[in-house]
């Protein structure tokens, strides 16, 4: 618990650099669409996702090579359409919607968030005894 | 390079190490949160906790510190709820159900070298760009988070 606390606090720092340097949402999908799409400080939106990247990479040279994901590779291939299909549509994300939006106190982030925590758990709910997949017990 | 690339830079990396010490990219501790009906881990509670704390905390303070000026820095708030947003995070939730990541993590991931993290980010990316097809009267950008 201690563990996630101290790391939200430092999403929560980071999330506030972002918004002071640029002024804008550090919402990751977002700034993953925008990067893709737009023409317009894209260099600074590659530079959080570089950014991401190397805290990964950093990870790994710390504390050995990351764990897998065990989901089987065509339930990935789908689960990540979805993620990014659907948090365009929803317009944002668990940092967007999740911590910023939430942060600022918005309803429509909230009902998002409670959105996704609630299908979330539905897909956990069925996929681990149905499919036997997803990694659950 | 400008400032403003090494500020947003140093936020990503410090976002990842954030989510890393979290245990955010670790698939089996989002999947943990989300089973209500199993072995539920309430970890990601205190995950979204601090950074919900500490992100309100500090933006009001600077807010407070700079007056107006800063003040119009900040996103709009934008509190419409429609069916786009309802829609749109409940296809989110499956994907994030069955992979165990989101956008962040799944990033970050690429950098570690976990098995499974590039193919779910291509496909991200895919789904990203769909997106966009379907509406492209939507506005863009992380102003679209609201």
């Amino acid at each position: 618990m201690l563990s996630g606390l101290l790391g939200g606090a430092v999403i929560g720092a980071a999330a506030t650099l972002y918004w002071v340097a640029t002024g804008r949402t550090a919402g990751v999908s977002g700034i993953l669409s925008a990067a893709l799409r737009e023409p317009q400080a894209r260099n600074e939106r590659l530079a959080f996702l570089a950014g991401l990247i190397a805290a990964g990479l950093l990870a790994a040279l710390v504390s050995g090579p990351a764990s897998a994901n065990t989901t089987a590779t065509p339930l990935l291939l789908v689960a990540g359409v979805l993620v990014g299909f659907g948090t365009r549509v929803g317009g944002g994300c668990t940092s967007g919607h999740g911590v910023c939006g939430v942060s600022r106190g918005s309803l429509a982030s909230l009902v998002a968030t409670a959105t996704f925590i609630a299908t979330g758990a539905a897909t956990v709910a069925i996929a681990s005894r149905i499919l036997g997949a997803g990694g659950a017990p | 390079m400008s400032g403003r690339v090494i500020a947003t830079f140093a936020a990503g990396g410090l976002f990842g190490v954030g989510l890393v010490i979290a245990g955010m990219t670790e698939p089996r501790n989002v999947i943990g949160f989300l089973d209500f009906f199993g072995h539920w881990q309430p970890r990601l509670i205190a995950v979204m906790g601090g950074a919900v704390a500490v992100h309100a905390g500090l933006v009001a303070l600077i807010v407070r510190a700079a007056g107006a000026r800063t003040a119009r820095l900040l996103p709009p708030r934008n509190n419409r709820i429609d069916r786009s947003l309802v829609v749109g995070s409940a296809i989110f939730g499956v994907g994030w159900g069955l992979s165990g990541y989101c956008p962040g993590p799944a990033i970050a991931s690429l950098g570690s070298g976990a098995r499974g993290a590039f193919v779910f980010v291509a496909a991200m990316i895919a789904g990203i760009l769909a997106a966009g097809l379907v509406r492209s009267r939507a506005p863009g950008c992380e102003t679209a988070a609201r």
